[in-house]
């Protein structure tokens, strides 16, 4: 493992060496096994999604078919689910990004009274249960009389997303460097140009960073937009509702379908680091 | 950036303004709400609600719900610590032994869990089932009586909610793992530790950080959780959020759902002020 160390481990007894050996492996074993528990499920939900059940529920498996893929859409109220789970999810990371960059660019560049505050502000969203989250936007709905549903559901999704922003942003911004700005100016470049032809292109995957990890929380929250959705339903609202009915495959369906896209982008973006890195070494 | 120059001090807020507004009016505000409503007393004829300061609703809620109050920071603490187990040397063995496949075995953590929440409970829910393959293979080993259940016990929502916070534990020990400057452990062992000695006295303090956020990052949502126990568990799993939930959104109960939310809130930050103190937050952070 390390060059030092190269020495003593063969000056180490046998007995110690197997030891050594073995204990190496056992954590690697470990590691594998706990990839499998991490992957099973997922392999539960995709399976599934080629199952063709026989009576309400998709627990057993009973025969492949394409039929689901096909049919994706035979359950009613699936579509409109998934078409507003994507119209809420991309208005609220698109505005939750904008809001969220613009606090992370004050915190990392500017030194201002009430910074600590500001901090443990974008920090309590984070740390508080979600059911206390919607539950008390609920109260303030209802307080003021405004009817739930997509606007309210959007609301919300801002509200949680922006600390996420934040914070993905942030960890981009302190490793910049600021001479960089410095040079274009010097280089007479005003402040918008140096703005957008900077400091922008290098915060960039940070942002675009942030932009799909909130798209994504947002398709996934269930306990939030429960509690501030009305009657609107988005898709995990509907796979809620169709859990105490019918589970039917066409959910595994989309389920496999949401997996397979977040992992594409996820490999995509992997391969265009590894390629940046190379190219800049 | 010119423009931000000349008014350097008011620049910052400006940047902040929107955000934090929108923070302000649907974060900070609901919370506001909610205690004026955990305060109100309902009316039981005409259905409505009024303000009476109304303090034996906390009483009320805690001489009637702390059991399951009690079964939610035992799940959450529980699950905590099995993520903890699982994901400590997983986080170990990528950070160290990863190599070039870092950032493809980091996605074999994150990844499972774009498959959406409901989704994945539902999962488990197939693999627990009575039928199902494991269930029959325990019940053939003899771990589980004859008509032993793993779907409907805590184990069930136990594990749920382990495998559905997992990379909130994992993600911050690979972090602070990956960290982990190299050569201090070459340094220990040069310096005759044995491998042990060198993990626990180096790795493993320099990892502390990381078990830190982890650790509060699982088991806040962990305690406030309702679906594993809905999903996986019995009337007889019930944790607090569920309750909370269903006053809510079934008996319309605000007043005790809102004074058990911030029941719920309280119990969390007391216990991780004790949990900040017993670790030594300044040494962590500072």
């Amino acid at each position: 493992m390390t060059i030092a160390a190269e020495p003593l481990a063969v000056r180490r007894r046998p007995l110690a060496r197997a030891f050594g050996f073995v204990r190496r492996h056992a954590l690697t074993a470990y590691a594998l096994l706990a990839f499998v528990y991490l992957l099973v499920p997922v392999a539960v939900v995709v399976a599934f999604s080629f199952n063709s059940p026989k009576g309400r529920f998709n627990y057993t498996w009973q025969g492949f078919t394409l039929n689901n893929w096909i049919h994706w859409d035979a359950v009613p109220g699936i579509r409109s689910a998934i078409k507003i789970s994507l119209e809420i999810a991309a208005i609220s990371s698109i505005c939750a990004t904008v809001l969220g960059s613009l606090i992370a660019l004050a915190l990392v560049r500017y030194g201002f009274r009430g910074r600590g505050a500001t901090n443990f502000l974008i920090f309590l969203p984070m740390s508080t249960p979600e059911i206390v989250l919607g539950a008390s936007l609920l109260t303030l709905f209802l307080t003021m009389n405004i009817a739930t549903g997509f606007l309210t559901i959007v609301i919300a999704h801002i509200m949680f997303n922006i600390s996420y922003v934040v914070v993905t942003v942030k960890a981009r911004l302190v490793g910049f460097d600021r001479h960089l700005e410095e040079a274009a100016m010097d280089l007479g470049a005003n402040g918008w140009t140096t703005f957008w032809r900077v400091t922008l292109p290098l915060i960039a995957p940070g942002i675009l960073a942030a932009l799909l990890l909130t798209f994504a929380l947002s398709v996934d929250d269930f306990v939030i937009t429960n509690f501030n959705a009305g009657t609107t339903v988005t898709f995990p609202l509907f796979v809620w509702g169709a859990a105490r009915a019918a589970v039917f495959p066409q959910i595994n369906v989309i389920g496999t379908a949401i997996f397979a896209v977040a992992i594409i982008t996820m490999l995509a973006n992997i391969v265009f680091q590894n390629r940046r890195s190379r190219r800049t070494a | 950036m010119t423009f931000l120059h000349r008014y350097r001090r008011l620049a910052p807020y400006v940047l902040l303004g929107p955000g934090l507004a929108w923070l302000a009016l649907f974060f900070v505000a609901p919370l506001g709400f909610l205690g004026h409503q955990s305060l109100q007393t309902q009316d039981p004829i005409a259905l409505t609600y009024t303000f009476k300061w109304a303090w034996h609703n906390y009483s009320d809620a805690l001489t009637t719900y702390h059991t399951q109050l009690l079964r939610s920071f035992e799940y959450a603490g529980l699950a905590t610590l099995l993520a903890l187990a699982i994901s400590y040397p997983l986080a170990y063995w990528i950070a160290f032994r990863g190599g070039r496949w870092k950032n493809v075995l980091l996605l074999c953590i994150v990844g499972p869990f774009f498959v959406t929440y409901l989704i994945r409970t539902l999962a488990w829910e197939t693999i627990l089932a009575d039928q199902g393959f494991v269930a029959n293979l325990l019940r053939h080993l003899h771990v589980l009586g004859a008509n032993g259940r793993l779907l409907a016990t805590s184990t069930a929502v136990v594990a749920g909610i382990t495998y559905n916070f997992l990379p909130f534990m994992a993600l911050p020990l690979y972090v602070s793992l990956e960290q982990i400057d190299q050569r201090l452990i070459e340094a220990a062992e040069d310096l005759y530790a044995s491998r042990t000695i060198a993990f626990l006295r180096v790795t493993l303090p320099l990892s502390l950080p990381g078990v830190f956020a982890g650790t509060l990052l699982t088991f806040i949502p962990a305690s406030g959780d309702f679906i594993n126990a809905q999903l996986l568990g019995t009337p007889n799993q019930t944790m607090i959020g569920n309750v909370i939930q269903s006053k809510f959104l079934e008996l319309t109960d605000y007043p005790a759902a809102a004074a058990l939310s911030f029941i719920l809130m309280a119990t969390i930050l007391v216990l991780v002020g004790l949990y900040a103190r017993a670790l030594g937050t300044e040494k962590l952070t500072g």
